[in-house]
C-alpha cells in the first residue's frame, strides 16, 4: 500500500510555434493598406462597413469585396483597463482594451488605448491610431490608440504588400504529475522502477495509473519492478525533426519490463540499429547517480543483455 | 422510432497541395465548400445547419476555429457545431451531420472538414514533449512503425507489401484532379529503394503534408429524393484508450467493434463479396492490410494477400482508395471526410477517371489519434434495403 503523502510534482511546460498565417484576399489587402497608414473595412450587403474588413458577409456568407477607407480616428464604445500588462499586450505599461468605432465604419476594432491612467479613459472619448515605427504586417502596424490632445508623433509610411504574418503563439503550463506519477518519479529519482497492480485484473502498470483503464478501479498495490526486460516491438527513428531532442538515428523500443503488463518507449543503444529485434532481452543502463531526478530519463537508454530471446509467444499479446 | 433516410447531395475538396499561401484558412473552406454546394444545387437559405471538423488548434494554433470561421461557413444565425476526433476527424464530422438528419432535427446540413498544415509543423506539433517523460517520440511515423512492425511479424506479411500498396495508391492519385501527390510512374521497386524514415516505413510509404478542405451536403428524403444522391446505408463510430495492459495495437477492438456494427446496421455479411470499393484511412503503406483485417474484409493476418494479389487496385475485387487516398493527400482534419466523399463520389458514379465501373455500394473509413477512434460509413447508390 501507498502510505506517504506528499505533493504531486509539477513542472514548466513551454508550447510554443511561430505560425506563418496566410492572408487571403481581403486581410491581406487591409494589411497592406495599414503599411501605407491607411485603414481599410469592407462593405456588407445591408451596407454595413465591417472594421477590420470579413472576408465572408455575415448575413448573406457571401464573399465581401466592396472596400472603404475609414479614418484614422475614432469613438471608444467601451473599455476595460489593465493595471499590470502580460508580454505581448501591445503596451508595456498600464493601458485600456477598447472597441474603437473609426470614423465611417459600422463596427468596432478591439485594440490599445494608451491613456495613462483609467481616469483619462471614458465611453465616447476620441482617439486617433498611433503607427508603429517598426512594422511587422497586420494589426500590430497600429501601435495603439491614443486620445485626441495627445502630441502627435510623425512616423513615415513603409508601403509594402503583405501576404502572410508570422503569429508567434506560445502556451505556458504548470504540467503536473498525477500522485501516482510522482511516487512512481520520485522512485526513479532513487534508482527504482516502481508499478502498480489492479485489484481487478491483476495487470501491472508502470508508470502506475490513478485507476486501472480496464477496469476503472483504484491500483494501489505497490510492486517494484526489476530494470530488465524485453523489446516487444520498435522503430529506427532516421528523420529529423523540430523539437527532437536525440539525434536520429535512433532506436525507439516498447520495452516491456519483467513482470510489468504494460510497455513503455525507451531507446535502446549499445548494439547496431539492424541488430536489435523483437523479443530481445534488455537491460536499464542508469545515468551517472548525481545526475538523477525525477524523470525516466535517469535511465539514459537499454541495452542488450546477450541473455537469448524472448520466445513470441511471451509477449505476442502485448502488441 | 426509425432513423429517417439521409443523403450525400453533393461533395466538394480543394485542390490539395503543400502550401496554399494565396488564401486564408476561410478561404481554404469556402473552396470546398462551394464546390459541394454547386455539386448539391443548393444555395444558403436551405443550410439548416453546419458541421466543422479539423484536428488539433495546435496545427493551425487557432483556438476554436470554428468561432472565426462562422460567417464563412454561412453559419451566421444557424446551429455550429465543432467535431473533434484527432485525425479520423473527418469522418465523425459526416457522421455527425449524418445524425442531425437522420434524426429529424434537420432536413439539409453542410459538413465542413480542413486543415492548413503549412500554418505550423505537425511532427512537431504531435512530438510535443511533457515533463518527466523520455524524449523518444517522433511524429505520427514514430509512433506507428512500431505497430506496422508488429503486423508483419503477426501477419507474416512479405516485405514488399508496404511497396504494393504506396504504389497503387501514388498512381491512384494521378487520376486525381484534386490529389496533392500525382506520381504516375511510381513502382513498387522505387519506393521500395526511397529513403527508411521510420523503419520499416519508407519515405514514399508515408503521407505527405497537405493544406486542403472537403465538404458534403447531407439531406433528408424529400429534399434527396430526384436527385443525385449517395444514400446513407449505416454509420459508426468506437473509441478506446491510447493505451491500457493487453491492447492490440495491430488490431485494435474498437475498430472490430465500429466494423461489425457498421456490417449490421447496412444489412452486410460479406463485406468483400458486397462491398465494391473502399476509402480506407491510410495514411502509411502498411495501414491498408491492417485495416482490411480489422474491418473484415479477410481473416486475421491475410489482408496483405488481397493487396498481393491486385484486388486492391483499381480492377480488382475491392479497389481501395481509387481516389489515391492519404498517401496522395492529407490535410489531416479534412482527410477523412474525404474518404466519406470519395464513397459517396463513387456510388453517385462521379469520381472521374478513379471512378469504379457499376459502384453500388461503397465505405468511407477514418481512423485517429493512436488508433483509437474510427468512423464509418456506407453509402449505395440506391436506398437501403432497395438492394
Amino acid at each position: 500500500m501507498v502510505t506517504s503523502i506528499s505533493e504531486p510534482l509539477s513542472a514548466p511546460l513551454d508550447v510554443g510555434f511561430d505560425y506563418t498565417r496566410s492572408l487571403g484576399p481581403v486581410l491581406g489587402r487591409f494589411a497592406t493598406e495599414l503599411r501605407e497608414h491607411r485603414v481599410l473595412g469592407v462593405r456588407g450587403s445591408d451596407g454595413r462597413v465591417h472594421v477590420p474588413p470579413v472576408e465572408y458577409d455575415p448575413v448573406t456568407a457571401q464573399p465581401l469585396t466592396e472596400f472603404v477607407q475609414v479614418g484614422t480616428e475614432g469613438t471608444v464604445t467601451t473599455w476595460s483597463w489593465i493595471p499590470e500588462p502580460l508580454a505581448g499586450q501591445p503596451l508595456q505599461r498600464p493601458f485600456a482594451w477598447a472597441l474603437i468605432k473609426l470614423d465611417g465604419a459600422d463596427t468596432a476594432l478591439l485594440h490599445a488605448v494608451d491613456a495613462g491612467s483609467p481616469q483619462a479613459m471614458a465611453i465616447g472619448m476620441r482617439v486617433r491610431v498611433r503607427w508603429t515605427a517598426e512594422p511587422v504586417g497586420g494589426i500590430r502596424d497600429i501601435e495603439c490608440f491614443e486620445p485626441l490632445d495627445a502630441p502627435e508623433r510623425a512616423v513615415a509610411a513603409t508601403p509594402e504588400p503583405v501576404t502572410m504574418i508570422t503569429s508567434p503563439v506560445h502556451l505556458r503550463y504548470l504540467h503536473s504529475a498525477s500522485p501516482e506519477e510522482s511516487r512512481y518519479l520520485r522512485g526513479l529519482a532513487e534508482g527504482r522502477l516502481l508499478g502498480q497492480r489492479c485489484p481487478a485484473c491483476g495487470k501491472v502498470y508502470v508508470p502506475p495509473r490513478p485507476a486501472c483503464p480496464t477496469d476503472g478501479v483504484p491500483t494501489e498495490d505497490e510492486v517494484e519492478l526489476p530494470d530488465r526486460g524485453v523489446v516487444t516491438t520498435f522503430c529506427v527513428v532516421n528523420v529529423p525533426f523540430l523539437g527532437q531532442r536525440i539525434k536520429p538515428p535512433y532506436v525507439a523500443a516498447y520495452v516491456l519490463l519483467d513482470g510489468a503488463d504494460i510497455a513503455f518507449l525507451h531507446l535502446v543503444l549499445g548494439c547496431a540499429a539492424e541488430e536489435v529485434r523483437m523479443g530481445m532481452r534488455v537491460r536499464a543502463v542508469w545515468r551517472p547517480r548525481e545526475s538523477w531526478g525525477t524523470t525516466l530519463e535517469n535511465i539514459d537508454h537499454f541495452a542488450p543483455t546477450g541473455e537469448p530471446d524472448a520466445p513470441y509467444e511471451s509477449f505476442a499479446q502485448h502488441l | 422510432m426509425a432513423k429517417q433516410l439521409a443523403a450525400v447531395i453533393g461533395t466538394g475538396q480543394t485542390h490539395h497541395t503543400a502550401k496554399r499561401q494565396d488564401v486564408s484558412m476561410a478561404g481554404l473552406c469556402r473552396e470546398a465548400i462551394d464546390r459541394a454546394m454547386a455539386d448539391a444545387g443548393v444555395d444558403w437559405p436551405e443550410i439548416d445547419a453546419v458541421v466543422l471538423g479539423k484536428a488539433p488548434d495546435l496545427f493551425e494554433g487557432v483556438m476554436m476555429p470554428e468561432l472565426f470561421l462562422a460567417d464563412a461557413l454561412g453559419a451566421t444565425g444557424k446551429p455550429l457545431l465543432r467535431v473533434h476526433t484527432a485525425g479520423s476527424v473527418g469522418g465523425s464530422t459526416g457522421n455527425v451531420a449524418a445524425s442531425l438528419v437522420q434524426s429529424g432535427v434537420h432536413r439539409t446540413v453542410l459538413a465542413v472538414a480542413f486543415e492548413k498544415q503549412s500554418e505550423s509543423n505537425a511532427m512537431w506539433a504531435l512530438s510535443i514533449l511533457p515533463p518527466f517523460s523520455m524524449p523518444v517520440g517522433a511524429g505520427a511515423g514514430g509512433y506507428f512503425a512500431p505497430h506496422v512492425r508488429s503486423y508483419i511479424r503477426r501477419s507474416g506479411a512479405p516485405e514488399h507489401i508496404g511497396a504494393v500498396v504506396a504504389a497503387k495508391d501514388r498512381r491512384n492519385g494521378a487520376r486525381n484532379p484534386y490529389a496533392h501527390l500525382k506520381q504516375p510512374d511510381i513502382t513498387v521497386e522505387s519506393v521500395r529503394s526511397s529513403p527508411m524514415l521510420w523503419d520499416p516505413i519508407r519515405y514514399d510509404e508515408t503521407c505527405p503534408s497537405s493544406d486542403g478542405a472537403a465538404a458534403v451536403v447531407i439531406a433528408d428524403e424529400s429534399v434527396a429524393s430526384g436527385r443525385p444522391a449517395a444514400w446513407i446505408h449505416a454509420t459508426a463510430m468506437r473509441t478506446e484508450p491510447t493505451t491500457f495492459a493487453g491492447r492490440d495495437q495491430v488490431n485494435p477492438q474498437a475498430g472490430r467493434d465500429a466494423a461489425a456494427a457498421l456490417w449490421r446496421e447496412a444489412g452486410i455479411t460479406d463485406p468483400l463479396s458486397e462491398v465494391d470499393v473502399a476509402e480506407i484511412y491510410v495514411p502509411f503503406s502498411w495501414f491498408e492490410p491492417m485495416w482490411l483485417e480489422n474491418l473484415g474484409f479477410s481473416e486475421l493476418g491475410q489482408g496483405w494477400k488481397l493487396t498481393e494479389a491486385g484486388e486492391t487496385a483499381l480492377g480488382g475485387r475491392l479497389p481501395v482508395n481509387p481516389s489515391g487516398g492519404v498517401l496522395s493527400s492529407n490535410p489531416i482534419g479534412a482527410s477523412g471526410l474525404l474518404r466519406f466523399a470519395e464513397a459517396a463520389m463513387q456510388v453517385m458514379g462521379r469520381a472521374g477517371e478513379h471512378q469504379v465501373d457499376g459502384a453500388r455500394i461503397a465505405l468511407g473509413h477514418a481512423y485517429g489519434g493512436g488508433s483509437q477512434y474510427f468512423s464509418l460509413w456506407v453509402v449505395g447508390a440506391e436506398r437501403p434495403g432497395a438492394r
